[in-house]
């Protein structure tokens, strides 16, 4: 009898354990008082630092600045990328959320058409700081043209050609590639010995959309027309897709086993040194985490297919991260002060400065300088010639279906299977049709 | 499955009334906590689930789904027109998913069983050997699809290093996760997660066995293999018959597995159904069409559970 | 054949002893197993072993590597060992809090589980009512339907309780323990139905004439005889709750979160811990493996009396 004895008392004890548990934790800490000396904010940051433990300790303390100069207390929760989306999709249906949360600057259309946050309309946008504030390139990406957007940006990124000096020297190589011809050319000098020209992403979605996006942009093309439909099929894109996954079918510049990767271990093979060349978003503190020492790489303006990067024949796609206020928040007017703090010039400098990222506020680029050679050139990129990605509704649909169809067209690649424009067009057609849902 | 219980010794204590209360509410007393949560958690969750189906519950919406319009049968419609994009690829996916949970089901079942009846008889290392075959049932879900990945590189992996460099089976490495073979790992890996289950449950069913039947067939020179065939194999069938379908309802609605392996989008060949009705609800935010989705499968599942509670009950009852 | 009555007697003549199964009870017994046997009982219980464990090696020994290290060539023993993954997941991630949820939600969710299912299983085994089939067949029909779809739904059920009652079961770890629970209890319950058929009716017919009670007669008779089952059971269901992850990501926040998930921090903007992951896995699964361990000698208890059928 005594085993049923204890599992009779261990199940009482259960029973009280999950009433007791039912305190645990707390869903939101919006009181709602409407003095906001006593307010709380609730804020879901994303996580941008090596972990995220780093990001509460880069957080906390300006989170102190900004009780100190105002009096209102922010409660922040540094949220995983992995659960974020899903997060915020349950906080828009509930009305239980945060009152500001960062999003990724792709999601802010999907978002913005939920209608969950604050549309940064005349007034909105003025108590942050107004338009002007920001740079031009970041407020692209921040929702539907033509809308108040749903989002400012707080901090940007762009992409960048990453070689490795040593390997290029070796191969007799003076300077990187301007051109994707000249990237081939490159490409074929470094392919030997197991050792390849170009590492890509190929199981990748969000990678293979970034560059395909930034290829047909090159050669004039668009994935959406002007009525926010889908024209994948158009020639533009079918030959941006199939340039890109030709690095692998035909030029040979990528290991066939690059279709399989999707958890960064085209990083780890550039910086082992077994591939020349990485396209990637500010790829330096990653390097370093897998071995790679700073002075081991150079970092250059992603190639285009001719003449020089610029808005209309861009380069790297605004990759970033936003900051949106819920509409159901019931601090609005303090939240807004919170996002007008995080984006000043002081704070971003700061903050973009521990991250490695770019500062999207036009005062925090002139007041700090770049700090090394790749945040110049993403500087750079990012001011004169990065472009937003579309701005619809059905923006991750768009990168799940095409990402998939560039996935699987590597698939083919890596097992011999020849890719040409019929193929293309035929993945990239179904991934057309899909979208109608 | 329907006698009653006799009693037939009535307790001085109690009336004659009462005890007829209690003796007819009782079963009910004990379901009642069962009840009330599948309630909760699966019954009215199902039905909401159900009427999304039939509600334009797209991101336009779903801060206010309430108010979401209804759309009739206009998301039924997109997922079966096989002509179409989203319902012929949905068609495809189901296949795969059949194709998958038969084979994964079957394996897992049978590698159980065969794991339980072999180490039914104690020998040296024997506690030991449980324990071991257990292990992959107890490490998180996400870390072990995340090492099956790793095992299945292209370049780096150790089933390319066994099967091409140390075994020789294979004249050039194979691509495991993308192509045909993503099939195949993804059923080694569900069969790898789910094994340990079938032999607990086995295991555990073996126990059930009276000795005596082994001692009676043995006196009449019943060998050991005869006694696996007329004895073992017969007294698992109650367990048998809740554990493969315990395992193939799992495995076809599995999203966790394929979900770390593959992502948001599986290749063509092992693009089961969850990950269709995950893109359909959680990247493309329309409820509606994963719902959808969701209860045509769980119409086919009825049917299927249907016909095998049916099958197995009548073969259990002829034998 | 022997009679019921005698079996409850002798189980009524003091309570049961554990070591008894061990020794004498289970197993075929009696004759050696014949060499072709224990040949295949080797190379098949060999195989099987190399099949679990092979991944289980893999993960200790990417979990001994430097991070670079761990995706690069692959080798069989790694080249050079550190044992710092080990000392980093404690400070990369608040582990130790992720655990201590996972257990407290599993170890509740599973005996909660198991002792509702056992009295709905025992209901469905020994007694004949109306709505039985009924209750039986939508119970196994809720796990037709797949968790993706009504996770939202739930979710929302959640917070409108909360809203209502001001019981936050959303983001707390109740809410997720009466989820958990609920998952695993159709199966439990079916499982422990058909584990308790197993056991002869004889048995707690007799408790039932000695004058135990029917609630009784489940503790005394039919609960020590299904033992293995129950704990098979308890297994499944502090399983299903310890690797679920889609609705703990929805439910839960920072200070609730579960492993499950959790582990998933390990994977962040520009790196992946891929070293740290494997040694955190290893870590939590030590106790569970334990667990095991202790849980198995209830496993091959059970029924000990010879004389039932």
């Amino acid at each position: 009898m005594r085993i049923i004895r204890v599992s009779a008392v261990a199940a009482a004890a259960a029973a009280v354990l999950a009433l007791a548990a039912c305190g645990g934790g707390t869903a939101t800490g919006g009181s709602g008082g409407g003095n906001t000396k006593s307010t709380t904010l609730t804020y879901w940051a994303s996580n941008q630092g090596a972990t995220l433990q780093t990001d509460y300790s880069v957080l906390n303390p300006q989170l102190a600045k900004f009780k100190q100069q105002t009096g209102i207390t922010v409660k922040v929760q540094v949220i995983g990328w992995a659960d974020l989306l899903n997060r915020i999709l349950a906080a828009t249906t509930s009305g239980q959320g945060p009152d500001v949360v960062n999003i990724g600057n792709t999601w802010s259309a999907s978002l913005q058409a939920t209608g969950a946050f604050l549309p940064f309309n005349g007034s909105n946008f003025a108590q942050v700081g107004g338009e002007s504030k920001f740079l031009t390139s970041a407020v692209g990406s921040t929702g539907a043209a033509g809308q108040p957007p749903a989002a400012v940006p707080i901090y940007s990124l762009a992409y960048a050609l990453y070689y490795n000096k040593a390997m290029f020297a070796a191969a007799g190589i003076a300077s990187p590639p301007a051109t994707w011809s000249d990237l081939v050319a490159d490409g074929k000098k470094l392919t030997h010995g197991g050792n390849y020209g170009l590492a890509v992403e190929g199981a990748s979605i969000p990678e293979n959309i970034h560059n395909v996006f930034i290829l047909s942009k090159q050669m004039g093309g668009s994935f959406f027309d002007s009525a926010g439909n889908p024209t994948f099929t158009t020639p533009q894109n079918v030959a941006a897709v199939q340039q890109w996954v030709n690095f692998m079918a035909t030029d040979h510049i990528v290991n066939p086993g690059d279709a399989q990767y999707d958890q960064n271990q085209s990083l780890s093979d550039f910086a082992k040194g077994k591939a020349g060349m990485l396209l990637w978003q500010a790829a330096g503190t990653a390097l370093k985490a897998d071995g790679m020492a700073a002075g081991a790489y150079g970092v250059a303006p992603v190639p285009v297919e001719s003449g020089t990067p610029s808005s209309s024949n861009p380069d790297s796609m605004v990759a970033g991260i936003n900051m949106a206020v819920f509409k159901d928040s019931k601090n609005q007017a303090a939240a807004l002060k919170f996002v007008n703090f995080m984006t000043s010039q002081s704070e971003s400098v700061k903050l973009n400065g521990e991250y490695g990222s770019i500062p999207p506020i036009t005062s925090a680029l002139t007041a700090s300088p770049a700090a090394n050679q790749e945040q110049t050139v993403l500087r750079n990129v990012l001011s004169t010639s990065a472009v937003a990605m579309p701005q619809v509704p059905k923006e991750s649909q768009f990168e799940t279906v095409v990402g998939t169809a560039v996935k699987n067209l590597f698939a083919d690649a890596a097992s011999g299977k020849p890719v040409s424009a019929a193929t293309v067009k035929a993945q990239l057609s179904s991934a057309q049709q899909q979208m109608q849902g | 499955m329907t006698v009653s219980l006799r009693r037939d010794a009535p307790r001085s204590r109690s009336g004659r009334l009462l005890q007829r209360i209690r003796k007819g509410g009782l079963p009910y007393l004990f379901l009642l906590p069962a009840l009330l949560l599948e309630l909760l958690v699966h019954f009215v969750p199902m039905i909401f689930g159900i009427l999304i189906s039939f509600k334009q519950l797209t991101l336009f919406f779903i801060r206010n789904w309430t108010g979401a319009p209804w759309a009739g049968l206009g998301n039924y419609r997109l997922v079966v027109d096989v002509h179409g994009a989203i319902g012929s690829a949905l068609l495809h996916s189901f296949v795969v998913t059949c194709a998958f949970t038969v084979l994964a089901v079957g394996l897992s079942w049978l590698f159980g069983t065969v794991a339980a009846i072999l180490t039914q008889d104690s020998f040296r290392g024997r506690g030991a050997l449980r324990t071991i075959f257990l292990t992959p049932f107890a490490l998180p879900v996400y870390a072990s699809v995340i090492i099956w990945a790793f095992m299945f590189q292209y370049n780096n992996g150790l089933v390319n290093e066994l099967l091409h460099n140390v075994l020789g089976i294979t004249s050039r490495p194979s691509f495991w996760l993308i192509g045909h073979n993503s099939f195949f790992a993804l059923v080694i890996i569900s069969i790898w997660r789910n094994w340990p289950f079938a032999f607990l449950c086995v295991m555990a069913g073996l126990q059930g066995i009276p000795r005596d039947l082994y001692e009676a067939s043995a006196i009449d020179g019943a060998g050991i293999w005869q006694q696996i065939r007329r004895i073992t194999m017969p007294s698992l069938r109650a367990v048998n018959q809740v554990l493969v379908l315990v395992l193939f309802l799992w495995t076809f609605n599995d999203f966790t597995t394929p979900f770390v392996l593959f992502g948001a989008s599986a290749p063509s060949p092992a693009d089961v159904v969850s990950i269709h009705i995950y893109n359909a609800s959680f990247i493309n935010w329309n409820f509606g069409e994963g719902s959808a989705m969701s209860v045509l499968m769980l119409i086919f599942l009825l049917l299927v559970t249907a016909v095998y509670l049916l099958g197995t009950s009548r073969r259990r009852n002829n034998a | 054949m022997p009679s019921g009555l005698g079996a409850g007697a002798a189980r009524r003549a003091g309570p049961r002893r554990r070591g008894r199964g061990r020794g004498r009870g289970r197993g075929r017994g009696l004759m050696a197993p014949p060499p072709s046997f224990i040949w295949t009982r080797r190379i098949v219980l060999t195989l099987l072993t190399l099949f679990a464990l092979i991944p289980v090696y893999v993960m200790v020994s990417s979990s001994l590597k430097p991070l670079q290290d761990v995706t690069s060539t692959f080798r069989w023993i790694p080249d050079p060992l550190t044992l710092s993954a080990y000392h980093d997941i404690w400070f990369t991630v608040p582990l130790g809090r992720y655990f201590l949820n996972s257990l407290i939600v599993s170890t509740s969710a599973a005996a909660a589980s198991v002792a509702v299912a056992i009295f709905a299983a025992y209901a469905v085994s020994r007694y004949g009512f109306r709505g039985k089939r009924i209750f039986t067949t939508a119970v196994l029909a809720t796990q037709m339907f797949p968790g993706i779809l009504f996770a939202l739904p739930l979710f929302l059920i959640f917070v409108s309780i909360g809203n209502a009652t001001g019981i936050p079961l959303y983001g707390s770890r109740g809410g997720l323990i009466i989820t958990y629970l609920t998952f695993s209890l159709p199966f439990a319950i079916w499982m422990l139905t058909s584990y308790f058929e197993s056991v002869p009716r004889a048995l707690d017919e007799a408790a039932l004439v000695d004058g135990c009670g029917p609630v009784r007669a489940l503790f005394r008779v039919v609960i020590p005889a299904a033992l293995p089952g129950i704990i098979a059971v308890t297994i499944y269901a502090f399983m299903t709750a310890w690797g679920e992850v889609l609705f703990a990501s929805v439910m839960t926040n920072n200070t609730t979160r579960t492993l499950a998930v959790g582990l998933a921090d390990y994977s962040t903007q520009n790196n992946v811990y891929w070293n740290q992951i494997m040694a955190a896995s290893l870590v939590v699964s030590v106790p569970v493996v334990a667990g095991f361990l202790l849980m198995q000698r209830y496993l091959v208890a059970g029924l000990t009396s010879g004389a039932v059928k």
